[in-house]
């Protein structure tokens, strides 16, 4: 909302404050001024000029030589290219000296031979937005009304010696889109009144309800409507003040009748419309919901197909208005009107929202019934249309209104009391500065058994609650005021839960083990939703989604991570370790919501151990992020209960790929892109990994207890064993275990070979093994009696034992 | 023999001189004081010697193995000593080479901010509470006082699933959940989170983005305790000299609502680029719980008030960190990334 300091001052009293001064206040105490803006900063030396004699430039088609008188005893000579510049015009002539927005000096010039010693201005030019300038100035100079006076100062002509405070209203202040709102915000600051337009007219002794019938078949959604009748009416251009505060409203003046029907919409909040009585044809108006398929064509040209939701003005036969969102074309004011109709209503918000989003048809008119009008202002501003044409378009006013009357305009009451405020914020204002503060919002109340009953004046729409004089009393008393305390409640203990915690070490443990944290997006296309997915279910996707990319939750971290790999490697970061803990969404779960599941997972590609000048680097593999979620484990106290077993899932390498085991139920997955996937994403060898993280840190470990430190001895014994390739580690250790007996404390795998010396198809492995007995020293036989069983059933097995 | 032990002796200091290193100084003692050795034959040869003479030559050949031994000795340790020096010499490396690196990743700058927040509040009694990121309509809107048909809660901006299920708008639905759950204990929570609005992400808009609110409820929870609560929270945040102050503003859950902002951390207040002239920042929005909210979530508005309040973490951390495009949040470079492991302070 825009609000003119000029016009503001027709209704309250603002001399001696400062513009910023004034919007500061306004900021502090409720509605944020977005922008104070000086009109006149940067004019200078603008002025009224006659245009004399006008001629075209004799080595210049698209130029006029002007002879303008400027105040001065000698005519200037200017030359000037504006297609609409003539003989007799009153314009606007920055002299030489003068300045203009956007720091453009005018100087003496000579254009081609000829001096000009000025320059005739456009509106544009004069830093006026060319969305508001009169579409017959749009592309030339600006005419001035014939009795502007040459020389005379041009900026307060044009309503530039103004300043314009730009207001951002919350949904809530939709009150002060108006400038009486404005001006009541602004009274009750500067502790001021308000004085109200003139409304007062003369009437014709011709009664309205002579020429024009009403009926309204949806109460509902129209509760009141008011049509005045003016006839005799002059269509033309609107007087200079009148078109200067439109622009500055960001308003384009249009004619007199519609600018009226404007400049009350601006100044009350209320929107008008104006039909020609004549083109409306019928001397009938009639409110209805539209015929479903119905079809009117609206101001702007366009054709609207309704529905039978949709309330319209209509003429008892055809619609000639889509009720308080647009006028119809067929009934438009023109230049040849002379009798008019001016509509004032009240139409339900939820009616006109829903009609004004469902067309796309949003206008200054939509933007205020939908925030809900003042009801006891409707037929006021119908009065205040109605003296401004008999004022400025010599109307001649019918006698009353024609009237459908049906709407509510009781004030609500609101009963609070004074030790409520006071408890609520935490302050002791007294019982007199609160009275005051109402007095000032000029909200009528009685102080009744200590309480105010507060009426709540119905142009606030927002105040219904006692929490809401809380909040009145609070922002004009000035929040600054408010002393700082702390709650005072009953001490409850703060933190992080158990899994939180887990949570955390989870994070700094990744992080310490040489991985960055990212954070992706949970949407993403259907197909990759379920890439890499530990478990699939029914994807959840969106409605409406934005784009086919981002359209459905993610039932894996994987893909976004691998996606972010390619992003860094693509950007010479040749090695890339990321993680990231995050929601993965599976299915219909309780509630009809998705399954959420906490994962982490990451990838690592590049250079993974060694590097610097000591050299000894080695690419990241499938054993360095083993180590990872092995050290992971340990660290949650899982190290005993996580299993590892070859698996294979799309898009990794069918022979580097291992499911993740808690007690013997899958948690996660860890391997190598596939090639051919990371050929696809541009990668070397990228190895990945995946946990149902929500699973690990749920997993209950036993309280941390200490174990003595061993007092004896243990005793080291190493096994070699040629084993064909196909048998793994794992089933190995298990034969040494189950045949160890309870010496055995640790096994150990110290060397794997697989090369060129061994037979085709074997592979040679060694184990460390280590004894220990907490209560006693081992004895070298009874280590050997157990050593000799464990290579007994290794070669009862196929191993063939080396030396 | 008096003269061949004088020889001798000449002979054993001269070699004694010349060894350059520990092993030929060695080959020296074997040489000249070993068993087989000529000072040994010489103690050897003593029983030739008339009886009175033997007293005197065993003095002097004492003598001289003793004085040959110190020599020796005193020879050996200054070899030893020169080896060692030449030993260390050429072991010596050059320290300004760099280290060994050590390979450690660290945090996305979202969570150094959200946990910062997190702990500062913990201190003061909160609870870190969570919820999911896929909700009912009833928890992001109804429950929060924003009923059907509110003009603050269009279908345009939210990510729906269905009808009633959308991606939450804002970590508040927690609030909400809360609340039920507490069943109408006082409490004190932060809830942080991802959220999801319907924005074309831009230098300043993103789809995703995430959260932290907090919401106190309770018997006789004042604005006064809202306000105390967001200066200790300021001054930690930003800085023991920051100000803040409160400004009217909106919020559908909450009545009376204000946003904060916080004296220039930049400029102190005079006015920069960072704050647009005004030496004031905005950081966050809170006010008084609407009692509509209080009253769905189970409490009483009579008995029970409470605060709420909440921020955006892209916000807070691209004014401290002055990072200029929200995007960089989702990227996952690691050039940005990389640049938030130290601590500051
Ligand atoms: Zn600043």
């Amino acid at each position: 909302m825009k609000v003119s300091l000029n016009w503001l001052s027709d209704y309250v009293d603002i001399e001696g404050v400062e513009p910023a001064e004034l919007a500061e206040k306004i900021t502090r105490s409720g509605i944020e001024v977005d922008a104070v803006d000086d009109r006149s900063e940067g004019l200078k030396n603008i002025v009224v000029g006659h245009v004399l004699e006008c001629s075209q430039h004799p080595q210049a088609d698209k130029l006029n030589i002007c002879r303008v008188d400027v105040g001065e005893e000698e005519p200037s000579q200017i030359i000037c290219g504006a297609p609409n510049v003539a003989a007799g015009q009153k314009v606007v002539v920055a002299r030489p000296g003068a300045r203009l927005p956007g720091g453009v000096k005018i100087k003496k010039a000579k254009l081609r031979g000829e001096e000009s010693h000025g320059m005739i201005c456009s509106l544009q030019e004069l830093g006026f937005d060319g969305k508001v300038v009169p579409k017959a100035y749009a592309s030339g100079i600006y005419v001035l009304p014939e009795d502007a006076r040459p020389g005379e100062d041009a900026l307060s002509l044009l309503g530039l010696d103004d300043t314009v405070l730009e207001l951002d209203l919350t949904p809530n202040r939709s009150d002060a889109l108006s400038m009486l709102g404005a001006a009541y915000e602004t009274a009750a600051i500067l502790s001021k009144d308000v004085k109200l337009p003139e409304t007062a007219h003369e009437e014709a002794a011709e009664p309205a309800s002579g020429h024009l019938k009403l009926r309204v078949d949806a109460p509902e959604a129209n509760p009141l409507y008011a049509a005045k009748v003016v006839r005799n009416v002059k269509v033309g251009e609107s007087p200079e003040w009148l078109k200067a505060r439109l622009m500055a409203a960001g308003v384009r003046p249009l004619n007199n009748i519609v600018d009226i029907t404007n400049y009350v919409l601006m100044e009350y909040g209320q929107p008008l419309h104006a039909f020609d009585y004549d083109r409306l044809g019928t001397g009938e108006i009639v409110v209805r919901h539209a015929a479903e398929g119905e079809v009117i064509e609206t101001l702007d040209g366009s054709e609207r197909k309704l529905e039978p939701h949709h309330l319209l003005i209509t003429n008892g036969r055809k619609p000639v208005a889509i009720a308080g969102v647009m006028g119809g074309a067929n009934s438009e004011v023109h230049d040849g009107t002379t009798t008019v109709v001016i509509e004032a209503a009240y139409f339900s918000p939820a009616s006109v929202r829903k009609t004004s989003r469902e067309l796309g048809l949003r206008s200054d008119a939509s933007t205020r019934f939908e925030k809900g009008v003042d009801p006891n202002r409707v037929i006021e501003a119908g009065e205040r249309a109605a003296a401004l044409m008999a004022d400025l378009a010599g109307g001649e006013v019918l006698a009353g209104t024609v009237l459908f009357d049906e709407l509510d305009k009781e004030p609500k009451r609101v009963t609070v009391s004074p030790d409520f405020i006071n408890e609520r914020l935490g302050m002791k204002i007294p019982f007199e500065e609160m009275e005051e503060i109402l007095r000032r919002l000029q909200f009528p109340y009685e102080a009744v058994n200590g309480q105010f009953v507060i009426d709540a004046p119905t142009r606030r729409v927002d105040i219904s609650i006692p929490e809401d004089i809380v909040e009145e009393i609070a922002r004009l008393y000035g929040y600054d005021e408010i002393p700082a305390t702390l709650p005072v409640t009953e001490s409850i203990p703060g933190g992080l839960t158990p899994y939180q915690k887990k949570r955390r070490t989870v994070r700094r443990y990744l992080e310490g083990a040489g991985l960055y944290q990212s954070i992706t997006y949970s949407l993403t296309s259907e197909p990759e939703s379920q890439k890499f997915a530990l478990e699939t279910a029914p994807v959840t996707r969106l409605l409406m989604p934005m784009s086919e990319e981002r359209s459905t939750l993610r039932q894996s971290l994987l893909p976004h991570i691998l996606d972010a790999v390619t992003y860094n490697t693509a950007r010479q970061t040749s090695s890339v370790a990321l993680y990231e803990v995050g929601a993965v969404f599976l299915g219909e779960g309780a509630d009809g919501l998705p399954t959420e599941i906490e994962h982490a997972a990451g990838a690592i590609t590049g250079e993974w151990s060694g590097g610097g000048w000591q050299g000894g680097q080695k690419p990241a593999d499938f054993f360095a992020v083993k180590g990872i979620v092995e050290g992971l484990a340990a660290e949650l106290g899982l190290s005993d209960k996580l299993s590892y077993r070859k698996a294979e899932m799309e898009g990794l390498h069918p022979g580097r790929t291992a499911d993740v085991l808690l007690d013997g139920e899958r948690v996660g997955i860890i391997g190598q892109l596939h090639p051919s996937e990371q050929k696809a994403r541009d990668l070397k060898e990228t190895i990945v990994f995946e946990l149902n993280l929500q699973r690990l840190l749920m997993e209950e470990t036993e309280a941390l207890l200490y174990t003595p430190v061993p007092k004896f001895p243990s005793i080291s014994r190493d096994i070699a064993l040629i084993v064909p390739k196909a048998v793994q580690a794992a089933t190995l250790k298990s034969t040494i275990r189950a045949n160890a007996g309870n010496m055995l404390k640790e096994i150990r795998v110290f060397d794997v070979y697989e090369g060129d010396r061994m037979e085709e198809g074997m592979k040679s492995i060694a184990f460390s093994l280590t004894y220990l007995d907490p209560e006693r020293t081992l004895t070298d036989e009874e280590v050997s009696e157990a050593h000799n069983r464990i290579l007994a059933a290794l070669e009862a097995e196929g191993a063939e034992i080396r030396n | 023999m008096e003269q061949q032990l004088q020889q001798l002796k000449d002979e054993a200091l001269q070699a004694i001189a010349s060894a350059t290193d520990v092993k030929s100084l060695n080959d020296v003692r074997v040489k000249y004081l070993g068993k087989k050795g000529p000072i040994t034959d010489l103690l050897k040869g003593m029983g030739k010697l008339p009886a009175e003479e033997r007293p005197k030559m065993g003095a002097l050949v004492n003598e001289v193995r003793g004085e040959v031994t110190a020599k020796l000795e005193s020879r050996m340790e200054a070899l030893e000593e020169e080896a060692v020096a030449k030993k260390l010499d050429a072991e010596s490396i050059d320290v300004t080479l760099p280290g060994t690196p050590v390979k450690v990743g660290n945090h996305h700058p979202l969570t150094r901010i959200i946990e910062e927040i997190e702990d500062f509040f913990i201190s003061m009694g909160y609870e870190v509470a969570e919820g999911p990121e896929v909700e009912k309509d009833y928890y992001n809107f109804e429950a929060l006082n924003l009923p059907k048909g509110h003009p603050a809660r269009d279908m345009q901006d939210s990510f729906y699933i269905t009808e009633d299920i959308l991606l939450r708008t804002h970590t508040s639905p927690v609030q909400a959940r809360t609340m039920e759950a507490k069943e109408g204990k006082p409490f004190k929570i932060i809830c942080p989170g991802k959220v999801y609005r319907r924005d074309n992400d831009d230098a300043t808009h993103s789809h995703q983005f995430t959260q932290i609110e907090g919401l106190v409820v309770g018997e006789n929870i004042r604005m006064s305790d809202l306000k105390g609560t967001l200066d200790r929270f300021a001054k930690k945040m930003f800085g023991e000299e920051r100000e803040i102050r409160l400004r009217p503003s909106y919020f559908p859950f909450t009545e009376p609502s204000v946003e904060m902002d916080i004296s220039c951390f930049k400029c102190g207040g005079s006015g920069c680029n960072v704050c647009k002239k005004t030496g004031w920042i905005e950081i966050l929005g809170a006010g008084m719980v609407h009692p509509n909210v209080l009253r769905m979530g189970g409490y009483d508005p009579d008995v029970h008030s409470g605060f709420a309040f909440g921020m955006g973490p892209e916000r807070i951390a691209m004014l401290k960190y002055g990072i200029e495009d929200i995007r960089h949040f989702y990227t996952d470079d690691l050039r940005f990334i990389g640049q938030f492991r130290r601590t500051e302070g």
